[in-house]
């Protein structure tokens, strides 16, 4: 029986997790909750445990212990992938990240290799409240050895779509460890096909042969020139791509939009080739402001353009905790409607 | 030769090795600090004598002694320890970062227990009958991801030694003042099997082992040896707080060296003697001549 064609975000992921245990039985899942018929606490997983029974293993809550003893795993030529259930607890796995396995390469003088994939939702919206709605990955960029990762809501050409494929592909391919970045509210997204996309024009600008990361630019087609440039991963470059339609049509402003899935290490040559044309460039992340994405990447283009960086922006989510209540968690984190406004106020002429 | 000289050999090599590096790190040779293990020989020596050859060894902080034992270069650990590329990881990991054929040491307390439980599953679901040593020290067992891991480590079968070693002292911290309850009930509450052992001599530390060692390749399930030893240097290059009475009678009724010295003749122990510190010397030679990185 051919495969279904992956409908979702979710699908696509679930997909290239079932398709990397079918590869190599050197892939193994750990993590909490994650047997059928539950399948995860976002339900990831489902059905994994059914088809792979050995291996795909429950584990106790102890984030740190499993994290590290994927490590040892990874460096005995295993390829073990943990479920982090809430992006928040990403905290608790920290030293076995940045001390341990993102170590392991170079400490030991390229002996080694540790390929473990970390997974985990951020994000909010959900009404999880101050702990179990943060979007923590700013943590984790600029780890020497880690390389983060956040898909796009693709269905792309590939049969696993665009997360599906990123992941399997960091599973079985990958060399260094990897923080894989999903999101909560991404998740139920369908995977947006090239008829979806009708009106715009997309391409992939990873660099030739690195294919592996894709890096999409997209804007409307037969549009004037652009005026600004707007970058984002993520959940929230979905919403930046509604942001680009909505400028164009109520308000008759042209954007750029580029988005990396490689947030780390930093490789913005697409944004800067796009921002030489543009002269303006605004961030968009779920995180909090300060010191965030947002901050290097600006601070990367700025140091490649000097003064053809004319206008900047950066749009994310209040330096606060998170609340439940509905009404104050929506002001404190960024939407479309915020990055409409930002960029209308960044290409007023003054 | 006489199985009493081998061990006695191999204590002493580590001995010459840290006592080289103890008076030669003021000369500035050697960048950063380090931690011997003065006093802890026998443990060393006395469980990594029994490995098989798919053996994995996790060390920590400590881990000079392990590294020879296990058979480790001396002139590449003093390579390292000098920062020079020739050395057992490039000069990039230092004394407490090593890895060598299936070696690997962390600075880091506590994580190394996971890394090592990691690898004992994976040892063990690739069927190839290895099992893991893990060395960690009474201090460590401060840090929570210890026992995720002995749970784990139970749970889930990893054909695992830990082999603690007690030296009743964290850097300055004895281990009163430390550690609540008994640390045998802390693994047997994981069901994972102690035995105990309160020694420094080579002669009883060398046959448990042993029997340990089997035992976790047999069962497959982990198990623990701590053993009560002392640290008779500092606990790293000149920090100790210890009063020198007490540091005095450490010296006199635990040093591993001098408990196997009595068992030797005086010509073996003066042929054995003259051959090792010739061996560390020129090995410390050696690493010495080739050449540092330029710049
Ligand atoms: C997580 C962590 N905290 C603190 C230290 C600093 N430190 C290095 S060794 C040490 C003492 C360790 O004591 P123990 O485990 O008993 O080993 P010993 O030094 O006695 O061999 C400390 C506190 C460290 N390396 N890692
Ligand atoms: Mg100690």
């Amino acid at each position: 029986m051919m495969a279904q064609r992956p409908a979702t975000v979710l699908d696509s992921l679930n997909l290239g997790l079932r398709q990397a245990l079918e590869a190599d039985s050197r892939v193994i899942l750990l993590g909490e909750d994650i047997l059928s018929p539950y399948g995860g606490a976002y339900k990831v997983s489902r059905g994994l445990s059914k088809a792979f029974p050995d291996q795909v293993l429950t584990t106790p809550i102890s984030e740190a212990g499993i994290t590290g003893i994927a490590g040892g795993m990874a460096l005995r030529s295993m390829r073990p992938v943990v479920e982090i259930m809430f992006g928040d607890f990403t905290t608790l796995i920290a030293d076995q990240v940045i001390n341990h396995i993102a170590k392991f390469n170079r400490m030991y003088n390229g002996q080694v290799t540790a390929p473990v994939v970390i997974r985990t939702p951020m994000g909010g919206h959900r009404g999880y409240g101050p702990t179990h709605s943060q979007t923590l990955d700013k943590l984790f960029l600029g780890v020497p050895g880690l390389t983060v990762l956040a898909p796009i809501n693709l269905s792309g050409a590939d049969p696993l779509g665009v997360p599906g494929r990123l992941l399997y592909d960091s599973i079985t391919k990958a060399n260094s460890p990897v923080l894989f970045i999903e999101n909560k509210l991404q998740y139920l997204m369908k995977l947006l096909t090239p008829t979806d996309l009708g009106e715009f024009d997309m391409a992939d600008l990873s660099p030739a042969g690195s294919g592996r990361y894709p890096f999409y630019k997209f804007a409307l087609k037969a549009a004037p020139p652009a005026r600004i440039t707007l970058a984002a991963y993520g959940y929230m470059a979905a919403l930046a791509l509604e942001a680009v339609q909505q400028l164009a049509y109520e308000h008759e402003v042209f954007c750029e939009l580029l988005v990396p899935s490689l947030l780390a290490p930093f490789e913005l040559a697409p944004i800067i080739q796009s921002v030489k044309g543009t002269t303006r460039l605004l961030t968009i992340e779920e995180g909090t402001l300060t010191s965030g994405w947002g901050a290097e990447v600006l601070a990367i283009t700025a140091a490649a353009l000097g003064p053809g960086l004319q206008r900047t922006g950066r749009l994310a989510a209040q330096d606060s905790v998170i609340p439940v209540a509905p009404e104050l968690e929506a002001a404190c984190l960024p939407d479309t409607a915020d990055i409409i406004n930002q960029v209308r106020e960044m290409v007023r002429r003054t | 030769m006489d199985k009493d000289i081998h061990l006695y050999q191999q204590l002493y090599t580590i001995r010459c090795f840290e006592n080289l590096l103890m008076d030669q790190f003021s000369s500035g040779i050697f960048p950063g600090t380090t931690h011997t293990c003065l006093g802890q020989e026998a443990n060393a020596v006395g469980v990594l004598s029994h490995l098989c050859e798919q053996d994995v060894v996790v060390s920590n902080h400590r881990c000079h002694g392990h590294f020879l034992a296990y058979g480790g270069d001396p002139v590449a650990l003093f390579a390292e320890l000098m920062g020079k590329p020739s050395g057992v990881c490039g000069g990039v990991g230092g004394s407490q970062h090593l890895h060598w054929q299936n070696f690997y040491s962390n600075g880091v307390q506590g994580g190394t227990v996971a890394m090592a439980t990691g690898m004992a599953l994976a040892e063990k679901r690739a069927g190839t009958q290895a099992i893991v040593i893990d060395f960690l020290g009474d201090g460590t067992l401060g840090e929570g991801i210890v026992y995720e891991c002995l749970n784990m480590a139970s749970l889930w079968a990893a054909p695992i030694l830990y082999v603690l070693e007690n030296n009743h002292i964290a850097q300055t911290t004895p281990v009163d003042l430390a550690l609540a309850g008994s640390i045998t009930k802390r693994f047997e509450a994981f069901n994972i099997s102690a035995s105990h052992l309160d020694s420094s001599d080579i002669l009883e530390i060398y046959p448990l082992a042993g029997e340990l060692v089997d035992k976790v390749r047999k069962e497959s399930r982990p198990h623990v040896l701590i053993i009560e030893s002392a640290r008779l240097g500092s606990h790293s290059k000149g920090d100790d707080t210890r009063h020198p009475e007490e540091l005095d009678r450490l010296w006199r009724s635990r040093d591993p060296v001098a408990i196997q010295t009595a068992r030797l003749s005086e010509a073996a122990l003066r042929s054995v003697n003259c051959q090792v510190e010739a061996a560390i010397q020129s090995a410390f030679e050696a690493a010495l001549a080739v050449e540092s990185r330029r710049g």
